[in-house]
């Protein structure tokens, strides 16, 4: 990781080609540093961060005043910065019973500052949580005794993660996880405390910046969706085709404990929604065999999507594996403990993340939880079901390759969509997914849970979203559309985005004969649609054209008088 | 470690940190001499000496110094 002298040099290059976000920053402590850290680390996550920094300690004047600078701005996310040195002086400052309560009067008015941010503007939050201070006046006693500083600290931590965990544009940046990591000695300097009133030390300034670009970059759609990992010392110790089963180490044997629990680890990306793929060189059948049969394994084929194991060059491999998740390589995680091969995968495929192992397998988890390489903005229960998916889907294409013709292939899949509004129940679904696709999105808007809410019950907004299952399975619910109502019977086209699952399927033809349907069902007379290119999208940017649309200065629009159905072999769930 | 060998490495320090490969500096050199040298770009200044010298300096040293001269005291007052 680069130090704060070399972040700040960044500040000096050309941003413009990356896309932008407005970033707001208050804080109770001196910010400056942390805001020329986050800004330089943006360069290298290739982000632009507009960012407008509130004097010191004036969260409450900017928040709380509607005409303020702070909206004036109109920033896309707010960063709240409360730092634990103010909180232990206006504990100092409390008496007894003030100090015995300071995490419900703190969380109180954090909630005030926050309700008002959501009311006077859309931006999302990021709050920073509370690193430990320990300030020795109970010992370990402060354990036992709620009024003492140690417990209320964590009294709030827990709070702001109750809050956080019931508010979907709220996130809280976890600084207290940092000085764990890194160690109060490197994350507070005194010295230069007492005379700039900056919390965070310069050598901590990387690792919060990043921190805090980990969850803008995630907010903006960028985040990791796969790991592919290499077998031989990376997921068992030892060479299997050397070894034999029976002297891998795995489990109880040698230092087996260490790939037991880094197999613990992806197991738990998996059931989290994270692809796990595996790309090793060996003998397909050798390579399989742990998997089959050694007791001690923790990971097992069912939690593989794609399992390649040959003699090919691995840049080639994960290719292959890119073509049927059909996701960007800059999505892809790869672990292998041989340099040699880290390299030919990072010099032929830059986009992929390839963190630089330890040579001790023993330190392998401790360095992957300190690159935080999964942050997220989104989470629903269907993510578990994410492997099943993709195993289904690399049965398909083995069908696929049967047949010469697509229509032949795609009349014996028996599709079915079945199409809904947006319900309690697709919601999450939906606004992970706006978060998600990248590619097949024609204008890359992202919404949370709450705009979704919203938009639901809006008169504003018609909207529906479509699932799509075969005789192989279900994909779900793959397919959204946002339609907005404007002026002169016309309909406008706020958002359609498609996973990447079901490309060449004809799901476009069956949306568009959908909501043609609906539009003429309630007086509509013309569909009209957007294509705001990104890094991402060029595979939609003559969708519109191709679809029938005629082109109007810097839209696309379409007669739906004189909207002819199109072919598809998709037909609409009734049953459902 | 001799005057001139400490005012040398310092300079380099000042070199990298402000990011300007024209800066000299001197026993005399205070930061309204240095463009680049403000409150802000002090505290890296402190910290990159800090780390490159190996030495921690007290929070009433950091205030004290005038100028580049007495940074340098400090400097060899330390390291003897």
């Amino acid at each position: 990781m680069k130090n704060f002298n070399q972040i700040k040099k960044n500040l000096k290059k050309d941003f413009s080609s990356f896309k932008g976000i407005r970033v707001a920053v208050l804080g109770d402590s001196s910010t400056q540093f942390l805001v020329q850290a986050i800004k330089g680390i943006g360069f290298d996550r290739k982000v632009n961060l507009t960012i407008w920094e509130a004097d010191f300690n004036q969260i409450e004047r900017q928040v709380m005043d509607p005409v303020s600078e702070l909206y004036e701005f109109r920033p896309e996310v707010v960063v709240l910065f409360f730092s634990s040195h103010k909180l232990l002086e206006k504990y100092n400052k409390s008496n007894l019973g003030e100090q015995a309560k300071i995490a419900d009067t703190e969380m109180s008015s954090i909630k005030d500052l926050t309700n008002q941010i959501h009311n006077q503007s859309g931006a999302k939050i990021i709050i920073y949580n509370y690193s430990e201070i320990d300030d020795a006046i109970f010992g370990s006693f402060s354990n036992k005794l709620p009024s003492s500083f140690l417990f209320q600290l964590r009294k709030l931590n827990y709070y702001l993660m109750s809050y956080a965990s019931e508010i979907s544009n709220l996130f809280i940046c976890d600084l207290s996880s940092v000085q764990n990591q890194i160690g109060k000695a490197s994350f507070f300097q005194p010295s230069i405390y007492v005379s700039t009133e900056m919390v965070l030390s310069i050598d901590a300034l990387p690792l919060v910046g990043s921190r805090t670009l980990d969850i803008l970059c995630a907010i903006k759609g960028d985040f990791k969706k796969c790991i592919i990992l290499d077998l031989d010392n990376t997921t068992w110790g030892g060479v299997i085709g050397d070894d034999g089963m029976e002297n891998i180490q795995v489990g109880s044997l040698g230092i087996g404990k260490a790939f037991t629990e880094f197999q613990y680890w992806v197991k738990k990306l998996k059931s989290r929604g994270i692809i796990v793929s595996v790309c090793s060189k060996n003998t397909e059948s050798v390579a399989l065999e742990p998997f089959e049969k050694h007791p001690e394994m923790v990971l097992q084929l069912d939690d593989i999507s794609v399992f390649v194991a040959n003699w090919e060059n691995k840049a080639d491999n994960i290719r292959h594996i890119q073509s049927i998740l059909n996701i960007g390589f800059d999505s892809m995680v790869f672990i292998d403990d041989n340099p040699f091969e880290r390299n030919i995968v990072r010099e032929n495929l830059p986009e992929v993340t390839v963190p630089e192992m330890p040579e001790d397998p023993a330190e392998y988890l401790e360095y992957l939880y300190k690159l935080n390489l999964f942050e997220t903005v989104s989470h629903s229960k269907l993510d578990t079901d994410r492997t099943k998916l993709y195993q289904i889907e690399a049965n398909r294409l083995k069908t696929q390759k049967k047949f010469t013709k697509v229509e032949d292939f795609l009349k014996t899949l028996e599709m079915y969509s079945t199409v809904s509004k947006f319900t309690k129940f697709n919601i999450p679904r939906v606004a992970q997914l706006s978060q998600r696709s990248n590619q097949f999105n024609l204008r890359t808007i992202r919404y949370t849970e709450d705009d979704i809410k919203k938009i639901a019950i809006s008169e504003e907004y018609i909207s529906r979203c479509f699932t799509l299952e075969d005789k192989f399975g279900d994909n779900g619910l793959i397919s959204v559309v946002i339609l907005r109502k404007e002026e002169n019977k016309t309909l406008f086209i706020d958002t359609w985005f498609m996973s990447c699952r079901v490309l060449k399927r004809g799901m476009e033809a069956f949306v568009l004969n959908t909501i043609v349907n609906l539009s003429k069902e309630k007086g509509f007379r013309i569909l009209k649609g957007e294509y705001i290119p990104s890094l991402k999208n060029g595979m939609v940017k003559n969708h519109y054209k191709e679809l029938g649309f005629a082109a109007k200065k810097d839209f696309w629009e379409l007669n739906l008088k004189t909207y002819k159905k199109k072919n598809s072999f998709i037909e609409i769930n009734k049953t459902k | 470690m001799v005057e001139l060998d400490i005012l040398k490495k310092v300079n380099d320090i000042f070199i990298d940190v402000l990011d300007d490969e024209e800066i000299v500096i001197d026993a005399t050199t205070t930061a309204d001499d240095v463009d680049e040298w403000d409150s802000l770009t002090h505290i890296q200044l402190i910290v990159a000496i800090e780390k490159s010298f190996g030495l921690r300096f007290t929070s009433q040293e950091i205030q004290e110094w005038k100028n580049v001269g007495e940074m340098l005291n400090c400097i060899e007052n330390k390291n003897k």
